[in-house]
């Protein structure tokens, strides 16, 4: 498969929100601002990109040769867990706005099942190095994609006339069942 | 027994290693709080009004001393407050140009037509939401003083026209009239300036004659007349920039509905309501 039907497959056919139904909580609690949706993405997508290149390195030079398969899920955690405590840092520093829009969803990143999805999949599909960066990115950005197209819709819906047992959380879910469904037509594309 | 081990020792030491890679980390994003930032708030006025356009004093001291924000960012302090904040940062000081609120709306209850009764609560958004108000006119002043209620400082009060008046001695740009006015008929406005076009209609000539005895009718005859360029028409509206305006007044001679005034320390509303 080639590095550019992998990205687009991660990016669209499979996305990890839409299609693959991972890490729905931040889909759903940082998708009211356009902004933070970008910022959460953007983080995300850092997490996701450097914790597939660290398992993956894990997985070959440590788990494989000592044959420790059974600590994949721990060391994973591990990894994704500082790479958090350092995102988190990193934020807090350089853009305290955007660390507080996230709030508890940064640290929450740790456990988001896409991330952790993401490198138990590579694993599993026996990516070599680069394909599974390539499909790290793909996801991340993927993930973006859908966050910013649901805080987008939800911006526009603060103005919209919704029937009163539908506001808040019930009229987003409606949204973003329609944007999986319709993320189910790029099936057909690769 | 074996697998044991070694388990131990490779979680082990990459547990180590990203402990040690988290605890360099840790230095390098550091969060300092700057003692600056302290000493900045202390000389500022403290009402936290936002009129920086930062979320109140803690912010904007923050903002000043990391260098987004200038020294006279305050315009609530004025030229002593900018000083005594340059003092903290050890800089020169440059005094801020002053600011003043400008009621661009002169259709008083003499001036402008009734379209009904309003008999909702006294607040301008709320009438403006309600129908618009008993106002014809769908651009300019309510007259219930949202204005005057959100001002901190004193510097507003309703005249018996029904419109707002800014006693600009006691303005401080702090901009929450700009914000309570549902209408977008205050505006912040160089002190130096005199020249206003008191008018936010966009409707046609016509429209704004049936409607008010004082709004633009886009004759265009400003826009003619004046030397430097600086009025122009937009949507129905001759609109003036500030930038070009050289307070000449050739446009206040020329307005046929006396929508452009030339404001010389008092307040000029007063004067057109005893006209009519």
């Amino acid at each position: 498969m080639s590095l550019f039907l992998l990205f687009l497959s991660a990016l669209l056919v499979n996305n990890f929100v839409l299609v693959r139904f991972l890490g729905i909580c931040p889909f759903m609690g940082v998708s009211k601002e356009v902004d933070s949706a970008i910022g959460m993405g953007m983080a995300t997508t850092f997490v996701m990109v450097v914790a597939s290149a660290a398992t993956w390195l894990i997985e070959r030079f440590i788990l494989e040769p000592f044959g420790l398969p059974f600590l994949q899920t721990m060391s994973f955690i591990l990894v994704i867990a500082s790479l958090v405590q350092l995102v988190e840092m990193f934020l807090h520093k350089t853009s305290p706005a955007l660390y507080k829009a996230m709030g508890i969803f940064l640290p929450l990143i740790t456990t988001n099942c896409a991330i952790l999805g993401l490198a138990i999949m590579s694993v599993q599909n026996a990516y070599t190095f680069i394909q599974a960066v390539v499909f790290a990115l793909g996801g991340g950005l993927g993930f973006t994609l859908a966050l910013v197209l649901l805080a987008g819709i939800r911006e526009e819906l603060r103005f919209a006339d919704i029937p009163e047992p539908l506001l808040g959380a019930p009229i987003a879910f409606i949204c973003a069942g329609l944007l999986s469904l319709a993320f189910s037509g790029f099936a057909g594309l690769i | 027994m074996n697998t044991t081990i070694v388990s131990l020792v490779s979680m082990g030491s990459l547990a180590a290693l990203f402990a040690l890679g988290l605890a360099m980390a840790g230095r390098i994003f550091a969060v300092e709080t700057d003692p600056k930032i302290d000493a900045i708030e202390e000389v500022l006025p403290g009402v936290n009004c936002g009129g920086c356009g930062f979320a109140g004093c803690r912010a904007f001291a923050e903002a000043v001393a990391s260098g987004e924000a200038p020294t006279n960012g305050c315009p609530v302090g004025g030229a002593t407050v900018a000083q005594m904040v340059a003092a903290v940062l050890g800089v020169d000081a440059v005094a801020p140009v002053r600011k003043v609120a400008q009621v661009l709306c002169q259709g008083g209850n003499a001036e402008a037509k009734q379209k009904g009764t309003y008999d909702g609560p006294v607040d301008c958004r709320i009438a403006h939401a309600t129908q618009g108000g008993d106002k014809a006119c769908s651009y300019g002043c309510l007259g219930y003083g949202s204005c005057v209620k959100a001002c901190a400082f004193d510097a507003m009060y309703m005249n018996e026209n029904g419109l707002p008046v800014v006693i600009e001695e006691n303005c401080t740009a702090c901009g929450k009239c700009v914000e309570a006015c549902p209408r977008d008929i205050i505006i912040l406005v160089p002190e130096d300036q005199g020249v206003h076009i008191r008018c936010r209609s966009l409707d046609t000539g016509r429209k704004v004659r049936q409607v008010c005895s004082v709004g633009c009718i886009a004759c265009q005859r400003c826009v003619k007349v004046c030397p430097t360029g600086a009025i122009y028409m937009e949507d129905n509206l001759a609109r003036i920039n500030y930038d070009k305006c050289t307070n000449c007044r050739e446009c206040v001679a020329v307005c046929p509905m006396k929508t452009i005034d030339w404001q010389d320390g008092k307040p000029l509303v007063l004067e057109k309501a005893a006209v009519s």
